[in-house]
């Protein structure tokens, strides 16, 4: 199985390799604006749920950052790969499964996402924000890696052009990016919209992130949802993969 | 030997490649030839599993071929129409990456990879990301990682599409050297004079359908050997002669635009489908 792995992992890691100052840049600035201009701008005077806002803050941009960055990696390079450079094509001829080949890039996705999270975590140690960060929280991250880039990766094998794949992004990703508690806390929410928003994976995330980061429990259902989001979104890629042409 | 039993492929309303039976001999090169949309591309996709047929099957040394069966698609090297190429990288790791995804030993990968490298004249350039080499090094970058694992079965879909002449030789005599190592190839091409130098037979692709197949010197006996060009101020006219003398009498009669030559591919091409071959648009 490693052997099918290596070779996609090894191109994501050239990819990643060429782009890291262009990754890196652009994985720093979005959180550095959201610490800034919400936590220490508009909330930078009040508590919520018990700590102050930065410290509810950096949980949920550490899922957002996550996110972002494990679902571009993937949606990204393997959309240009299909249908701009048609390198896709020579993953489809080599004796290699769907089942590694959307393995590999699900792991390479989710790896990007904890490097960025890690990035953000190192933001925030830096403005001198110190939170509970253990092994479970780097496990979430990395579910959250994997959920993402999975979805990334059903995303750039469903569309049709670069434009909509833009589109994909702006109907699935943008809602959850500014919804999904990661800004404020979802039970200040009207029930019928807090019902919701718990739909989507990036809620439980930033939930699970947020109770590790600040010594709270969270629930097993947390958990299991985005287990459940991530089996759907990796078991619809490798379908998709089978039967796609190039 | 690469057999296909009644393999249809269906884009909406058109039948792109139509119930077709095409059987091919190991260490023949094999080339098909078409004008735009007989389905050229299509069948060599499919060959490939780049696509799936609507109907019909594929069969490479009696093993039926699928996506899935890796043991056959070990065997297959491909060369697309267009540069596809991972251009963040450089030719020996594009090499390295076909290496890994045929899972060949690191050693043996990097003793091939030299050895491709040198075969086509690409060592110099090695080391250059791929989005700054020539276009003819690209194609030629391709043809090596294709044939990095060693297949015994190789796809060229317009091998030498868009590029200039001095560069198209080179890439035949690329493809001669393979060839003569008995591998056997498959090819498509607009280019009358690519199938006649590059392939043992061709088969003539009209609407989806293979019109014709024979070796090329077979297919020039179908004509006669001299022919006189003409434009009358509508269209070209074509009259066929067996030999010079008949045709320079013929011409005497006929402006200063009548050309007098040996026939070729493409005159038994036009006379069979009634089309002309046309360079430069995908099939």
């Amino acid at each position: 199985m490693f052997s099918e792995l290596a070779p996609v992992l090894w191109d994501e890691w050239i990819v990643f390799k060429r782009g890291f100052f262009k990754i890196t840049a652009s994985a720093v600035i979005a959180p550095i604006l959201y610490i800034i201009a919400f936590g220490f701008g508009l909330g930078g005077g009040f508590s919520l749920k018990g700590v102050t806002y930065i410290k509810f803050l950096i949980p949920g941009v550490i899922a957002l950052t996550t996110m972002n960055s494990s679902y571009r990696a993937i949606s990204i390079t393997l959309n240009t790969n299909r249908l701009y450079d048609k390198t896709f094509e020579q993953y489809l001829i080599a004796p290699l499964s769907a089942i590694s080949f959307c393995s590999g890039k699900a792991i390479a996705g989710a790896l990007r996402g904890l490097y960025c999270g890690a990035i953000v975590l190192g933001i925030s140690f830096l403005f001198d924000v110190r939170l509970n960060i253990t092994a479970s929280f780097v496990l979430v991250m990395l579910l959250s890696g994997l959920t993402f880039s999975c979805l990334g990766m059903l995303g750039a094998l469903l569309v049709k052009s670069h434009a909509d794949m833009t589109r994909f992004g702006t109907f699935v990703m943008l809602p959850m990016t500014f919804l999904c508690g990661t800004f404020f806390s979802v039970d200040q929410l009207p029930i019928v919209l807090k019902e919701i928003i718990y739909i989507f994976p990036l809620t439980h995330v930033s939930t699970m992130l947020r109770a590790i980061a600040t010594y709270e429990a969270f629930s097993l259902a947390n958990i299991l949802i985005v287990v459940g989001y991530f089996i759907l979104f990796f078991s619809l890629s490798v379908w998709r993969c089978r039967k796609i042409a190039a | 030997m690469i057999q296909t039993k009644r393999i249809t492929k269906i884009f909406g309303s058109q039948r792109a490649v139509d119930d077709l039976d095409l059987s091919i001999e190991s260490g023949v090169s094999y080339g098909l030839l078409g004008p735009n949309g007989a389905g050229k591309t299509t069948l060599l996709k499919m060959l490939a599993t780049l696509i799936m047929p609507t109907s019909g099957e594929v069969h490479i040394n009696g093993e039926r071929m699928t996506r899935t069966n890796k043991a056959v698609k070990k065997q297959l090297g491909m060369v697309s129409q267009h540069f596809s190429l991972q251009r963040e990288m450089t030719p020996r790791e594009v090499l390295k990456l076909h290496g890994m995804l045929h899972r060949m030993p690191r050693k043996l990968r990097k003793h091939r990879a030299e050895e491709l490298l040198e075969f086509a004249d690409l060592l110099g350039d090695a080391d250059k990301l791929v989005g700054k080499l020539s276009g003819g090094n690209k194609r030629k970058l391709m043809i090596i990682r294709a044939v990095m694992h060693s297949p015994k079965l190789l796809f060229l879909d317009e091998p030498t599409v868009g590029l200039d002449a001095a560069i198209r030789r080179s890439i035949w005599d690329l493809l001669k050297k393979l060839k003569g190592r008995g591998m056997t190839m498959i090819l498509t091409t607009h280019y009358i004079d690519e199938a006649s130098i590059l392939c043992d037979r061709i088969g003539m692709m009209s609407e989806g359908k293979i019109v014709t197949e024979n070796t090329p010197d077979g297919f020039l006996e179908t004509v006669l050997p001299y022919v006189v060009e003409h434009f009358d101020n509508e269209q070209t006219n074509y009259e066929y002669f067996d030999d010079r003398k008949k045709a320079s009498e013929y011409a005497v009669d006929l402006d200063e635009s009548a050309l007098i030559r040996r026939t070729n591919l493409e005159d038994v091409y036009v006379k069979l489908t009634s089309r002309r071959v046309m360079p430069g648009k995908r099939s």
